[in-house]
């Protein structure tokens, strides 16, 4: 089976390079997977987890406010953090998930509501990937 | 001329002041490599953004976007990297000299132009000088994280494509090496030359081309800052280090130099006693 070069990068390092044959992700579009040889490719993505099939294992990366760029041999995730499970820390995201919440239910101004709903999505996304085994 | 003993006190306190100064300078040494390190690491993020945004720009040829635009410039932003604790050379003089210079060439007055500022030496300086001081960020630790400076990177960006001001202006301290560091000014908006080094590989693009460069762009500009604070980290220690090793050696001399004298003052009593002793001998017989 042919497989292809994943890369997720972030402003402060290289979180993955590896060789996989697919990958899901969650565009703002909708779902899709990408396998190889797929056609080039660019789009925004939603805080969501991205799923990576490799030697017929499962691995669920959190990624947060990225877009994913597909070309004939590669496929590039450039988003602003990403987590593998070992690297979430599950009590920090339940903390911010319950500051979203409050945040959310005090109904302050249109700015502050959007910033807790994003920080809210953020917090789920790291809690769904770290309980995801 | 002063006493031995006033000589050795101050000898004693140059001492207790070189222990800091090499203190200083080996922490800031460690701190520089780590700095480098980080700064090496966010290199390839801001490659790859760029490589995006210039095929796109490239691609598609009637792509428009507010942040690409240059308009007629009423109002100037200036984003000015500074650092937190001072001891560190001229880092921060520098880069605030060079802004102010610029500032007194460019405007006439406080209305035609605001500052964003990253860092307390900075922020006390602009306020000093009653400067319109937009947002500011002090207090990042010696790594500093994407999400700590987010707010101010993502506030001037939309301020910009709001249109509170038509350019914007980064300045800071570009790493070089630990001995040169150079302030640099930098056109962070608009967006320019971003057609031109076309890796033509066509896209298809999700919603659209113009959608995308709409996430795009905020995020690039916001990477630009991101990767000049990290520099701006790298230089800081880089100065630390340098001044801190000069002080050091100045330090070094000067206790050499008052041990001279100390020693000179020493044998110069003595030889007074002595030939006290003489007189005084020779005196009696």
């Amino acid at each position: 089976m042919s497989t292809f070069l994943l890369e997720i990068v972030t402003p402060e390092r290289k979180v993955y390079a590896q060789d996989v044959d697919m990958v899901s992700v969650k565009g703002i579009e909708g779902e899709f997977g990408i396998l190889p040889n797929h056609i080039p490719f660019v789009t925004p993505l939603q805080i969501a987890p991205v799923v990576i099939k490799k030697d017929r294992q499962e691995e669920y990366i959190a990624v947060n406010g990225g877009f994913v760029e597909v070309r004939k041999d590669k496929v590039v995730i450039l988003a602003e953090s990403a987590e593998r499970q070992t690297d979430i820390d599950l009590d920090r995201a339940m903390a911010a998930k319950n500051r979203a919440e409050q945040r959310l239910k005090a109904k302050q101004d249109e700015f502050d509501f959007r910033r807790a709903e994003l920080s809210m999505q953020r917090a789920m996304n790291r809690i769904n990937v770290k309980k995801h085994r | 001329m002063a006493s031995g003993r006033d000589i050795k006190r101050q000898i004693k306190s140059i001492q207790n002041q070189k222990q800091i100064t090499k203190a200083m300078e080996m922490v800031a040494a460690a701190k520089l490599r780590r700095a480098q390190e980080a700064a090496q690491a966010s290199r390839p993020y801001a490659e790859k953004l760029k490589e995006v945004v210039d095929s796109i720009a490239s691609g598609t040829r009637d792509v428009k976007h507010p942040m690409l635009e240059k308009r007629p410039v009423k109002k100037t932003g200036y984003l000015v990297i500074t650092s937190d604790r001072g001891l560190a050379g001229g880092y921060n003089a520098n880069v605030l000299r060079k802004v102010t210079q610029t500032i007194r060439q460019r405007h006439k007055s406080n209305d035609e132009y605001v500052l964003f500022v990253i860092g307390r030496k900075g922020r006390d300086y602009f306020n000093r000088r009653n400067m319109p001081v937009m947002e500011e960020v002090t207090g990042l630790p010696d790594a500093p994280a994407f999400a700590d400076i987010k707010s101010i990177a993502y506030t001037s960006v939309k301020k910009f494509a709001e249109g509170a001001y038509d350019e914007l202006y980064l300045y800071y301290n570009e790493f070089v090496n630990a001995l040169t560091q150079i302030p640099v000014e930098k056109r962070l908006l608009p967006l320019e030359d971003m057609s031109g080094s076309g890796t033509a590989t066509s896209y298809e693009y999700e919603p659209s081309p113009e959608g995308v460069l709409e996430v795009l762009l905020p995020k690039y500009a916001e990477t630009l800052i991101y990767t000049a604070l990290l520099d701006g980290k790298a230089s800081e220690f880089g100065a630390r280090m340098t001044a801190m090793g000069s002080a050091t050696k100045n330090a070094t001399k000067m206790v050499s130099n008052l041990t001279l004298t100390y020693n000179r003052a020493r044998q110069a009593a003595i030889t007074q006693e002595i030939s006290e002793i003489v007189a005084g001998a020779n005196a009696q017989s």
